[in-house]
């Protein structure tokens, strides 16, 4: 009975008052087979962050988030969560992660509804027998991601974006300080986009921290408000106005991107001197107007930040 | 009429009923999950994988059962870590643990003759089964049922989604184990009872008949479980009449219920597939 009682009053922790907070101090990750896909990886991230994570395929962002949850063992390196070590944040359900691609069976007889359950676990008593709490959290999660109408569908009869959007669900039910999404947006429709990124800003606003890959180079400033640019190595950590910048952006993605400028005759028959760059990682590409100067702010899709 | 009650007249009978409803109950439990991470064959593999254990308790003369529990047990986990640390599928895991584990057992027992048979180990004898072995069976299945009941969501969890389950604060290796000692535990005792051809089915056939016939685990188990209990102790009624193995008659009746989840089952079944061919503009759903 207290050890009921006991386990109830630790999850409260979890979804009340905990500064969100991510340190990630010098992590150095090498596979078995040599290959490493981190070094000296740092950075530190505050409550109420949306931080973008960029960089070309096999930059190491997947492996960075493998990292901080513990499924790939660091050679050297500490990963704090909310001023604890890593793997007891963990155990008290800090943090929520959604996986590139899910490795589950997708045969497993579960429905939606059942997947987006075993996000609230850890708020559970240990019969893990699901409250009227429980359930509400899981109709507004389904809600929230327009799942409600295939909730009881088995997992394996839904599509590729549908099933990202069943783990999004789980990942919002699991209510963690810190939420891990390893390109949330492939494979999802642009309302789903939409969707997912309004959620993220009123996450923020409840003090969330959210790191999110992405290869949208697009959207990464209208919003990230800090952004780490990987590749093997952490090349530029900090708010997007400082760091997102066309110089860094060329460092980070090199030859890879597509990079075209226009400029004079091109736009416009006038004496606008002005010029386009168009830098694209083949998603959204992102636009700065003006001289390569490096220190530019990238263009952002209209006053998103007014709205919130 | 009062022929069809004889078998309950007989202490033995009442034993045996008991007994495989019982461990039938509990099988069929495990074989739920087991289906699911394609171990199916773990029953027949632990009923192998228990002669160097039995070999050595003989040598060290403690209990038969306890060795053969730490075999079985050895050779469970041996399996879970080398999934774990390697691509290999989990077919070819469970032929090469259970394969060096029968060999170690059959090494040991040329060079130290043991009073063993190696063939009876296995074969268990319901209907001649003593107190003591049904009180064990009764033990093991009672406990090992009231873990599963308490702890079948975490455990589903973990088979689902291992690193989903660390984040919500499981700990899936502690369950895994948890869940291969049950396991373990089981097949000993029902080796020992009801015999190696009734444990390997028991832990297979139930759980894939409940799951052609629902897309939910919770009720998956319950099926699995009714299926078990039922055939089981209609089973061991049954071979009073048929004077047969009581073994037999319960695998028989199991693979029966098989057949007619595969032909009728309201979703997953063949003539449900065909209906829906039929009738096309008929949504799936
Ligand atoms: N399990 C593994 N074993 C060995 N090497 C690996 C493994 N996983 C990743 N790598 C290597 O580590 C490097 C980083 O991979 P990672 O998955 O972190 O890249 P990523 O930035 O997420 O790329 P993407 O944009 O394609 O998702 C790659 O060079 C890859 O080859
Ligand atoms: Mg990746």
């Amino acid at each position: 009975m207290s050890l009921v009682a006991a386990k109830g009053r630790r999850t409260h922790v979890a979804s009340a008052d905990v500064a969100a907070t991510l340190s990630v101090r010098d992590v150095t990750v090498a596979y078995s087979n040599g290959v490493v896909a981190l070094r000296d990886a740092s950075f530190d991230l505050g409550p109420g962050t949306i931080c973008g994570l960029v960089g070309v395929n096999g930059s190491g962002k997947s492996t960075l988030f493998k990292a901080i949850m513990g499924f790939v063992d660091p050679r050297h390196g500490e990963v704090r969560i909310a001023s604890l070590p890593a793997a007891e944040a963990l155990k008290r359900g800090y943090v929520v992660y959604v996986p590139q691609s899910e490795e589950v069976d997708w045969n497993f007889p579960v429905l939606v509804e059942d997947v987006v359950m075993m996000g609230r676990y850890g708020h559970m008593n240990f019969l893990r027998i699901p409250s009227v709490e429980d359930k509400r959290k899981v109709d507004e999660a389904l809600e929230r991601l327009d799942m409600s109408g295939y909730r009881h569908c088995q997992i394996g009869e839904l599509s590729g974006g549908q099933k990202k959007r069943v783990f999004l669900a789980r990942a919002l039910a699991q209510e963690g300080r810190i939420i891990l999404l390893d390109e949330p947006f492939t494979g999802v429709d642009v309302k789903t986009e939409v969707a997912i990124v309004d959620l993220l800003r009123q996450l923020r606003e409840n003090g969330h921290l959210m790191l999110v890959s992405t290869h949208n180079l697009g959207s990464v400033p209208d919003f990230c408000d800090h952004v780490v640019l990987l590749n093997r190595v952490v090349l530029a950590a900090g708010p997007t106005a400082r760091t997102f910048t066309q110089k860094n952006l060329e460092r980070a993605f090199g030859g890879v991107l597509r990079h075209f400028r226009l400029e004079g005759g091109e736009l416009h028959a006038d004496e606008d001197r002005r010029r386009v760059t168009v830098l694209s990682d083949d998603e959204r590409p992102v636009v700065f107007y003006g001289d390569e100067r490096g220190d530019e702010e990238p263009l952002r899709r209209k006053n998103h930040e007014d709205e919130s | 009429m009062s022929e069809l009650l004889v078998p309950f007249a007989y202490e033995y009978m009442l034993k045996a009923m008991f007994v495989s409803a019982l461990v039938g109950a509990v099988c069929a439990f495990l074989s739920a999950y087991l289906m699911l991470k394609g171990w199916s064959l773990m029953g027949d593999a632990l009923g192998h994988a228990v002669v160097p254990g039995v070999v050595a308790a003989y040598l060290m003369k403690v209990p038969y059962a306890a060795g053969a529990f730490f075999a079985g047990l050895l050779a469970a986990i041996g399996m879970a870590v080398v999934k774990q640390h390697t691509r290999l599928r989990e077919d070819a895991i469970i032929g090469l643990v259970f394969t060096s584990f029968f060999a170690a057992g059959l090494l040991m027992a040329s060079i130290n003759p043991t009073a063993v048979n190696i063939q009876t180990i296995a074969l268990g004898n319901i209907l001649g089964i003593s107190d003591e072995d049904v009180w064990q069976v009764v033990i093991i299945a009672g406990v090992s049922m009231i873990i599963l009941i308490l702890k079948w969501r975490d455990l589903m969890v973990v088979f689902f989604n291992e690193s989903h389950a660390r984040t919500v604060g499981l700990n899936p290796w502690a369950l895994k184990i948890l869940f291969f000692t049950l396991l373990a535990a089981c097949t000993v005792a029902a080796l020992q009872t009801v015999g190696a051809c009734l444990v390997i089915a028991m832990v297979v056939t139930p759980g894939a008949t409940a799951y052609l016939l629902t897309d939910r685990f919770g009720r998956l188990l319950v099926l699995s479980v009714a299926i078990g209990v039922t055939t089981g102790f209609v089973g061991a009624y049954i071979s009073y009449f048929v004077d047969g193995a009581t073994g037999g008659v319960i695998v028989t009746l199991q693979t029966l219920l098989f057949l007619a989840a595969f032909f009728l089952a309201p979703k997953h079944g063949r003539l449900a597939a065909r209906r829906r061919a039929a009738a096309p503009s008929e949504p799936a759903l």
